[in-house]
C-alpha cells in the first residue's frame, strides 16, 4: 500500500499537524519509502498466533478506592495542574472560543 | 590528589565514605567539567551545578553525623532529560516542551536521589528519544568526544537517544547517568562511545515521570563505565512502582554483591541470524573475541536460531510509532508547553499549529505513521500483524532459552558515524538498532559492554541478552567480557 497527498494530508489533519503545500510533498515519498519496507512483515505466517498484547506476563491492578490514597496523585492540586499552562484563568485551562 | 572525575559510582561512593575526599569536592570536579565542555560537546540542555553542590553538601553533612550515605552517597550524575525532574526544565529535547518545570519527580529520578546521589544537569537526547544519533534534538546535536584515529576532526554521532547521557560519561562530565531504551537507546550509545549500559526488564525501573514515546518498549536503566557501576545504579533505579500499571511487583536482587565473572556450566547463545551478509570486519571480529572471552570464564558456546530477527526492526517502526502517535496526542498547547495561536484560530486550528511548530521532523514522521497504520482500514494490515509478529520473535528467544543461559551479539551493526552521514535517509538511520530492538520487542534484559576499538580507532560495543528478569545473568556475562577486554581506552581531550 502506498499514499499519496491526499492521503498524507488526511492523515496530518487527524494527527492535528499542519503541513504545508511543500512538506506534504516531501514527506510523500518519505512515508512511502518507510511503508514499502514495513510491508515485509505481511510474508510472516501469523496463522493461529495471538498479537502481544503484554510483553512481560503481569496483571493489572486496581488500587484500593481511596480519596487521595496517594498525596501526589491525588485532588487537591489545581494550582500545580495549571502551573504549567499557556493560558490559565480563573482557575481553568483557557482554550479559543469553541462556542458562537 | 587524583582526579576525581576519573572515579566511577562506586570508586566516588566509597571514597566519600571513608573520607578520602568530599561529596562537595567530586561534585565540584565534575561541575567544572560540565562547563569546560559545552560549548563543543552539547551533552547537557540544562546543567544543574547548585544542585549538584547542595546534594553533595547534604552528604558531607551526614557523613559528619554518622548517618549513612545511601548506595549513592556523594555520586553526582547526568539525567536524561525525559525524566520529570522538579522545578527543573523538562523538554525531551522538544521546542513542544521548552520551558516546562514539572511540579513532581520522577519515580526513577527520586529513588536516585534518595540514594544520595546528586544532579549534575539534564542531558540532551533525540527528540522524544526518537533516533540513533541525537540529531534531532531541538537543542541541538551531541558531538561525540571520540574522533577517528585518520587524523580528520569529523564529528561523530554519540549515538541515541541517549546521546547527551554516552557523550557525557564517555568524556567524564560525570560518572553515570540515566537512559532510556526503547528500540536500543541506551545500548547503541553506550557502543559508540566505549561505555557500559543496560535495559532491565520491562516494568523494572518505574516509567512514572518519564516523558512517554512508547509506553509498551520504554524502559529506563544506567550508563556507566563498567558493570559493577550499572548494577549499582540499577539496583537503586528499580523497584515496584504502584504508580505505573506495568511496574514488576518483585523484589530487586542485590546484583552488586552477586556479581560473578565465572562462566563455568553457563551456555551462551550465538543467533545465526544476527551474522549478516556484508557484516563490518571489525564488528565481526569483536564478536569473535567475545565468543572466546566468554569460553575462557568457562562458558559454553551454542549456536542458536532467531528466525524471525529479519522481521524486528519492520514490527518495530509499526509498533513504536503507532505508541508513540497515541501518547505525543497529549501535547495540544492547552495544559503545558508550547501554544501557538494564529490570529483567529480556532480550537482545531490551535492544536494544528502548535504541534506543528512544536514537534521536530522525526517526530512528525513517526505520528504520521503511527497515525495511518492505527487508522479505520489499515489497522489489522499494519498493526495487529505486527504485534503478531512482536509475539513470533518474543517466541524465539523463549525457544532459544531452552538452550542457553544469555546471547551474545554485537551492539551495533557499525563504529559511530560522523553527523549529518544517515539523516537524509530514515531507513539507513533506522537500521543502527537492528541487533537491539529484537529484545525490546521480548521486553527482555540487555546490556552493552565495550568489547575494543576498530581500526578507526572507535568503540565497539558487545551486546549480552538474558531471559526475562535475569538481569544477574546478563551483568555477570559482561563482568567476564569486561574483564577480558580490559577496554581502558577513552577519548583524547580536544574539548
Amino acid at each position: 500500500m502506498s499514499v499519496d497527498t491526499a492521503t498524507v494530508a488526511k492523515i496530518a489533519s487527524l494527527a492535528r499537524i499542519k503541513v504545508s503545500e511543500g512538506e506534504l510533498e516531501a514527506m510523500v515519498p518519505e512515508l512511502n519509502g518507510i511503508l514499502a519496507w514495513v510491508e515485509q512483515l505481511g510474508e510472516v505466517d501469523v496463522t493461529g498466533i495471538e498479537p502481544m498484547t503484554a510483553v512481560i506476563p503481569n496483571t493489572l491492578r486496581l488500587r484500593d478506592d481511596v480519596i487521595d490514597a496517594d498525596p501526589l496523585t491525588g485532588g487537591g492540586k489545581r494550582d500545580a495542574v495549571l502551573a504549567n499552562a499557556p493560558a490559565a484563568e480563573h482557575g481553568f485551562f483557557g482554550v479559543p472560543k469553541v462556542i458562537e | 590528589m587524583t582526579d576525581l572525575t576519573e572515579l566511577g559510582v562506586a570508586a566516588i561512593r566509597d571514597g566519600v565514605a571513608k573520607g578520602d575526599f568530599t561529596a562537595v569536592e567530586v561534585a565540584e570536579a565534575f561541575n567544572a567539567n560540565v562547563a569546560a565542555a559545552q560549548d563543543a560537546l552539547n551533552a547537557f540542555i540544562v546543567a544543574t551545578p547548585d544542585a549538584a553542590i547542595e546534594a553533595a553538601k547534604a552528604i558531607d553533612a551526614k557523613r559528619a553525623a554518622g548517618e549513612a550515605l545511601g548506595k549513592m552517597g556523594g555520586v553526582p550524575i547526568g539525567m536524561k532529560d525525559l525524566f520529570a525532574t522538579v522545578g527543573v526544565q523538562t523538554t525531551a529535547a522538544s521546542h513542544i516542551l521548552e520551558g516546562f518545570k514539572p511540579e513532581y519527580e520522577s519515580t526513577v529520578s527520586q529513588k536516585l536521589w534518595d540514594a544520595g546521589a546528586g544532579m549534575l544537569g539534564k542531558l540532551n537526547l533525540d527528540q522524544f528519544a526518537m533516533g540513533s544519533s541525537n540529531e534531532t534534538s531541538y537543542f541541538g546535536n551531541v558531538i561525540s568526544p571520540w574522533r577517528r584515529n585518520d587524523g580528520g576532526n569529523a564529528a561523530l554521532a554519540p549515538g541515541g537517544s541517549s546521546g547527551g547521557s554516552s557523550a557525557a560519561v564517555s568524556a567524564r562530565l560525570c560518572p553515570a547517568a540515566t537512559g532510556t531504551d526503547t528500540g536500543g537507546s541506551i545500548r547503541q550509545p553506550a557502543a559508540f562511545t566505549g561505555i557500559t549500559g543496560i535495559k532491565p526488564t520491562y516494568g523494572r525501573c518505574s516509567r512514572w515521570g518519564i516523558v512517554a514515546f512508547a509506553s509498551s518498549l520504554d524502559q529506563a536503566g544506567p550508563m556507566a563505565r563498567d558493570v559493577t557501576d550499572c548494577a549499582i545504579m540499577l539496583e537503586t533505579m528499580a523497584g515496584f512502582d504502584p504508580k505505573d500499571s506495568t511496574s514488576l511487583d518483585m523484589p530487586v536482587p542485590e546484583w552488586t554483591v552477586n556479581l560473578s565473572a565465572d562462566m563455568k556450566g553457563k551456555k551462551v547463545g550465538i543467533p545465526r541470524e544476527y551474522r549478516m551478509d556484508g557484516m563490518d570486519e571489525d564488528v565481526a571480529k569483536s564478536w569473535d573475541d567475545g565468543i572466546a572471552w566468554l569460553k575462557d570464564a568457562g562458558a559454553e558456546i551454542v549456536e542458536i536460531s532467531l528466525p524471525h530477527t529479519k522481521y524486528a526492526l519492520p514490527a518495530y517502526y509499526i509498533v513504536a510509532p503507532a505508541e508513540a502517535s497515541s501518547n505525543l496526542a497529549r501535547y495540544d498547547g492547552v495544559r503545558y508547553g508550547l501554544r501557538d495561536l494564529p490570529d483567529g484560530a480556532n480550537l482545531q486550528d490551535m492544536y494544528a499549529a502548535t504541534r506543528a511548530a512544536g514537534f521536530g521532523a522525526e517526530v512528525k514522521r513517526r505520528i504520521l505513521i503511527g497515525t495511518y497504520v492505527l487508522s479505520a482500514g489499515f489497522y489489522d494490515a499494519y498493526y495487529t500483524q505486527a504485534q503478531k509478529v512482536r509475539t513470533l520473535i518474543s517466541h524465539d528467544f523463549k525457544n532459544a532459552f531452552t538452550e542457553c543461559d544469555v546471547i551474545l551479539a554485537p551492539t551495533a551493526p557499525s563504529a559511530a558515524f560522523a553527523l549529518g552521514e544517515n539523516v537524509d535517509d530514515p531507513l539507513k538511520m533506522y537500521l543502527n538498532d537492528v541487533f537491539a530492538v529484537p529484545a525490546s520487542l521480548a521486553g527482555l534484559p540487555a546490556m552493552s559492554v565495550p568489547a575494543g576499538l576498530n581500526r578507526e580507532g572507535l568503540p565497539l560495543g558487545l551486546q549480552i541478552i538474558g531471559k526475562p528478569f535475569d538481569e544477574q545473568g546478563v551483568l555477570n556475562a559482561g563482568l567476564a567480557i569486561e574483564q577480558r577486554a580490559g577496554f581502558t581506552a577513552k577519548p583524547d581531550k580536544w574539548w
